[in-house]
């Protein structure tokens, strides 16, 4: 069948030094994948190239067929690719809703226009956009001053905004706290699992990769070592070499030691 | 008392960020801050060498209130700071990095040379002329505490060791920070990841929203779920 | 063959002098993340003692111990620069960071006027090297080969000194991250005192070094301090390697261009560092930036579109302002038109840098050639003023479609020593080309029409276009493409990420802000009747950037105002006082230090102070707390 997003053996190196290499996967519609592996396994450089930040030395990506490689990152987004990024990336001098209306400005191609008021842009619009990830209370406030859990609803609300098929998240929970990341995550799972988006995210924090993701794969020094269900990974003898270690700082229910 | 800390108070422009923080960290005590993103704990790690400079309240370091003191100072005292997020020069050397943070020997407090730092962390000694930019997470993780080591302190303050890192490289940490320890170091650490505090630390404070919640041992805060669940929802 | 050679050789001694004051620029950039506008000041100012000390003591002793004495001289006036005024802002916006050194600068001017007269000076030849040996039966100064020698000598000794020495490591650690320099233990003051002497050192040395070449000038700095830019935009802001390669390259360009292009030599330099920066934006030898740092007039508070009570003040201001005619004389009138004219050239400045986040330090360019383009329809076309007010402006438009397609591709400082390089090179082709731009005598004799004529109806006319003119650019704020450009400006990563073609959109932003600077300068040429190169000069852009932080960076009524309190205060002072510049540079120096957001954030600020807190929402301190904590 035909993958939502089909990536074929991607390879980067930096001077020499092979980031990423041989990388080959698949994600179907509505489904939610995480990339995990240490610091400086890939998987930020794996992320730019898919939204077209970096552009790869070989192989291909493929978006519902389509070869996207060589689209700087404006021309994938146009595609259908949303992109949340590790440290937030927004607007600070604009209202929470006006965040949202650039984005369906670019996204109806309207931005070249001069006359007109942009704060009646497409109002409603924006205004369903945050009410969908539960900003809509907070509209009028200045960006600049939300709180760091806010700010990550609003980028997954600018995300949103080009009705994407294939979602990019970059540790989507980072810095946030125990109770918002898993609210976060389940908002984002009913969002995906509805309108039929595929997910893929990395993420350091293994209990919400275990909870939340469909499948799970593992990249070491820019190659992926594992790939299955939570479960299957949870057991790979590898991967606990290399990445999960003794199980000491996760809840492990096998070993029955977390706290 | 190594380090006693009380009346902390420290802001950002308008925001009020601690609110009369206090503790203390006894000689060649492990002592964990834990708390949540945004609770207070590097603020408070800041606060003390330095790096914030709107700060009240009295910092003793081995008797001495150095509240007053540029950080330079406070850190050629003895009181080494190992920052969130590393922090290497990545343009310089492993070797480089240590120059960096070389101060003289210091009576009573053991005295680190490279070499010593590679005997606590093999992986550096196999990398000694590389970039701190070509280095992996955990690397680097090695390379940030090796530096302020250079430094010959007699108290650390390592802000999140296990930040980002693979949980197997976690566990070399935590080796290395009972090693230093049995150096005679004086070691605080804030945490979010209550597993890899238990492995390490002696005691504990809970900070939350700028105010110390909690104090205790290890074992009492183990036998309290609900002020663990209350400030740190693992 | 051997002219080549000679040539050549010429270039490479010139090259010594340029490498000198770059590395320093740089080497102080590198470290302090500040563009030392005053680099070119401290060059002139080596000249300078160098020529007293070397002019009192003779002999070989007396030259080379003068030329030394007086580098150290110059780096304790830069240490105490660096002690009394750079350490209040280093955590400034890169923009306030320039116009306060660029304020030092002017006042050096002046002070060098005081101590030294306004004659240019002729230096001693320098002891031992008075001959010149024969090369291929031609004559080269030996003095010029001891300068060439001297260049991959100081390469030499300041690679070694930064690795080879604790401090050179130090500086080196400290150009990544300074505060974590501190944390381990160094006195960072100390060290950013002792780079800061180093830098000025070399710079002195530069200027020290051409006494015995060249009479000692009141040009020196600027002229110097435009070439150094461009030299370390070539080689990329930061490297010393790349200062050398690109002074080498520069110099040579300079003395073989003279024989391509001997009135507008500077148009070589310019092509090949224009095809640099589309290959490597960053440089020979530079590497992109970090994250930019924010830019200047970032505001947390939202602009919002004016209420229906502040839309019937200003419309009350016009009309008061368009009274002003029936009972002022002549003289006002007249002034008041020409603070009218640079209210339009500061509100086209301030959309470019607070809503496109793009600091231009040369957008009197495009004011001078709206100017000259109003001369050229009047003298060469024979078009009466109606056309050649709306002709006139076309040339800025596009000097600012050619010139801003490469400074878009860059930001931040790049930005700005790029805008400054295109608008010198802009003054020297009207100061060179004499055939057609009447070269320093300028173009006279641009009447407007007899209609307009009057000193009553052309004010008239001019706060006509200048309202509209100000109330369009307004209105781009709020218009869909504003959004794009403040989007651009917030988050060139989310941006992009969002659709947005980030280049495209500035540089529609750069071509709207030349075009209204074209509008002004035409109308500036028909009140004045003439057009001077000083009109696309760089004391003209930085007058520009002045008004705009004189007012408040953040808001258009900021430009505006301050356009008016700041030209007012011009032209009373020029009436005053001979020492305009010393006065004007620390008037700049002291609005950077101590009052950032000008007279409109001032007001503003007290205004929200006074204002009951708002209703809605969390805290903004709870949210500041939160912001804090994860920005570690």
């Amino acid at each position: 069948m035909n993958a939502l997003l089909q990536v074929e053996k991607l390879a980067k190196s930096y001077g020499g030094v092979h980031a990423v290499r041989g990388v080959s996967f698949a994600l179907e519609a509505g489904k939610i994948l995480a990339l995990i592996g240490p610091n400086g396994a890939g998987k930020s450089t794996c992320f730019n190239m898919l939204n077209g930040q970096i552009r790869p030395n070989a192989g291909s990506i493929r978006l519902e067929g389509q070869e996207i490689i060589g689209l700087p990152p404006r021309a994938v987004w146009r595609r259908g690719v949303g992109r949340t990024f590790q440290i937030t990336a927004t607007f600070p001098s604009m209202t929470v809703r006006e965040n949202v209306q650039v984005t369906l400005l670019s996204f109806h191609h309207r931005l070249w226009a001069m006359v007109g008021y942009a704060g009646a842009a497409y109002r409603d619009e924006a205004n369903r956009l945050l009410a969908l990830v539960g900003m809509e209370q907070q509209a009028e406030r200045p960006c600049g001053e939300l709180a760091y859990g806010d700010l990550k609803r609003l980028e997954l609300a600018i995300a949103l905004a080009n009705n994407p098929r294939l979602l990019l998240m970059d540790e989507p929970t980072a810095g946030m706290a125990p109770k918002e990341r898993v609210d976060l995550m389940r908002l984002t799972a009913d969002i995906a699992r509805e309108k039929g988006i595929g997910v893929l995210f990395t993420e350091h924090d293994m209990d919400v990769v275990f909870e939340h993701a469909d499948a799970v794969m593992v990249l070491n020094r820019g190659e992926l070592i594992a790939r299955g269900t939570p479960e299957e990974v949870r057991r790979d003898p590898q991967v606990r070499a290399i990445y999960l270690g003794e199980g000491l700082l996760y809840h492990d229910k096998d070993q029955g030691s977390a706290a | 008392m190594k380090l006693e800390v009380s009346g902390l108070n420290s802001h950002y422009g308008p925001a009020h960020i601690l609110f009369d923080v206090g503790f203390e960290v006894g000689a060649g005590e492990v002592v964990a801050l834990l708390g949540r993103n945004g609770a207070g704990k590097s603020t408070t790690f800041r606060s003390i060498v330095g790096l914030v400079s709107q700060r009240t309240g009295q910092i003793r370091f081995e008797g001495e209130d150095v509240s007053r003191l540029p950080t330079y100072d406070i850190v050629r005292r003895g009181l080494g700071y190992v920052p969130e997020d590393r922090r290497v020069f990545t343009e310089l050397t492993v070797e480089e990095n240590f120059v960096v943070g070389r101060q003289p020997a210091r009576p009573g407090v053991a005295t680190w040379t490279p070499e010593r730092i590679y005997e606590l962390f093999p992986n550096l000694g196999e990398m000694r002329k590389r970039p701190g930019g070509q280095m992996s997470g955990g690397e680097q993780q090695m390379l940030t505490i090796g530096r302020t080591l250079m430094g010959n302190p007699s108290l650390v303050l390592l802000d999140e060791p296990s930040e980002g890192l693979a949980p197997k490289i976690v566990e070399q940490m935590a080796d290395a920070i009972l090693t230093m320890k049995r150096e005679g170091l004086s070691i605080v650490i804030s945490e979010q990841n209550l597993h890899f505090a238990k492995l390490i630390s002696d005691r504990a404070y809970i900070i939350e929203k700028g105010r110390m919640r909690f104090s205790g041992t290890m074992a009492e805060l183990e036998a309290n779920p609900e002020i663990r669940d209350a400030y740190l929802a693992v | 063959m051997e002219f080549l050679l000679v040539q050549a050789l010429s270039g490479l001694s010139s090259a010594a002098s340029l490498f000198l004051v770059a590395s320093g620029l740089s080497i102080i950039f590198g470290v302090m993340r500040i563009v030392n506008f005053a680099h070119g000041a401290f060059y002139m100012l080596g000249a300078y003692v160098a020529f007293t000390l070397t002019d009192r003591f003779s002999g070989p002793l007396g030259f080379w111990g003068g030329i030394l004495v007086a580098c150290l001289i110059v780096s304790v006036v830069g240490a105490l620069m660096e002690m009394l005024l750079l350490r209040r802002i280093y955590h400034a916006p890169e923009l306030f960071q320039l116009l306060a050194t660029f304020g030092v600068t002017l006042m050096v001017q002046d002070i060098v006027l005081l101590i030294w007269g306004p004659e240019d000076l002729m230096g001693p030849r320098a002891p031992g090297f008075t001959g010149a040996i024969e090369l291929l039966g031609r004559r080269v100064p030996t003095y010029d080969l001891l300068l060439i020698g001297l260049g991959p000598l100081v390469l030499g000794l300041l690679w070694l000194l930064f690795h080879g020495t604790r401090w050179g490591v130090l500086v080196r650690a400290a150009t990544q991250d300074r505060d974590m320099v501190a944390a381990l233990g160094v006195n960072q003051k100390w060290l950013f005192t002792s780079v800061f002497a180093l830098g000025v050192f070399l710079a002195a040395l530069g200027g020290a070094l051409q006494i015995p070449r060249t009479t000692v000038s009141h040009a020196m700095d600027l002229s110097i301090i435009v070439e150094v830019f461009v030299v370390v935009v070539i080689g990329g802001l930061g490297s010393v390697p790349g200062a050398f390669v690109a002074a080498v390259l520069v110099s040579e360009l300079n003395a073989f261009g003279i024989l391509v292009l001997p009135k507008i030599s500077m148009v070589v330099v310019f092509l090949v560092m224009a095809v640099v920066l589309v290959v490597r934006p960053w440089g020979l030898f530079g590497k992109p930036e970090g994250t930019p740092r924010a830019a200047a007039g970032l505001s947390i508070r939202p602009w919002k579109p004016m209420s229906g009570v502040e839309r019937m003040l200003v419309a009350l201001a016009v009309v008061a302002a368009a009274a002003l005619p029936l009972f002022a004389g002549n003289y006002v009138l007249s002034v008041s038109t020409e603070i009218l004219v640079f209210v339009l050239f500061a509100a086209s400045l301030h959309f470019l840098m607070t809503v496109g986040g793009l600091a231009s330090f040369g957008h009197a360019a495009y004011f001078g050639l709206g100017a000259y383009g109003a001369a050229f329809m009047v003298k060469y076309l024979g078009a009466p003023m109606e056309l050649a007010l709306l002709a006139g402006p076309l040339l800025g438009l596009a000097g600012a479609v050619l010139f801003g397609w490469f400074c878009v591709r860059l930001s931040g400082v790049y930005f700005a020593m790029l805008t400054l390089a295109f608008a010198q090179i802009a003054w020297s082709v009207a100061f060179q080309w004499v055939e057609v731009t009447g070269g320093d005598n300028g173009m006279l004799s641009i009447w407007p029409s007899s209609w307009a004529s009057s000193p009553q109806a052309f004010f008239w006319l001019t706060l006509g276009i200048v309202a509209v003119g100000v109330g369009v650019l307004r209105m781009l704020v709020f218009s869909p493409f504003g959004f794009g450009l403040r989007a651009a400006r917030d988050s060139s990563l989310r941006s992009e990420a969002i659709g947005i073609n980030r280049k495209s959109t500035q540089w529609v932003a750069f071509i709207v802000a030349g075009t209204f600077a074209g509008v002004a300068g035409s109308l500036l040429a028909f009140l004045k009747g003439s057009v001077f190169p000083e009109n696309l000069a760089i004391p003209t852009s930085v007058d520009g950037l002045v008004m705009v932080l004189l007012g408040g960076i953040e808001t258009v009524s900021g430009a505006v105002i301050g356009a008016i309190v700041y030209k007012a205060l011009a032209i009373w002072l020029m009436s005053k006082t001979e020492l305009s510049k010393l006065i004007l540079g620390a008037t700049i120096v002291l609005l950077v230090v101590a009052f950032p957001k000008g007279i409109v954030g001032f007001l503003e600020d007290l205004r929200h102070r006074l204002k009951p807190p708002r209703q809605n929402g969390a805290k903004p301190e709870a949210a500041l707390v939160a912001k804090a904590e994860a920005a570690e």
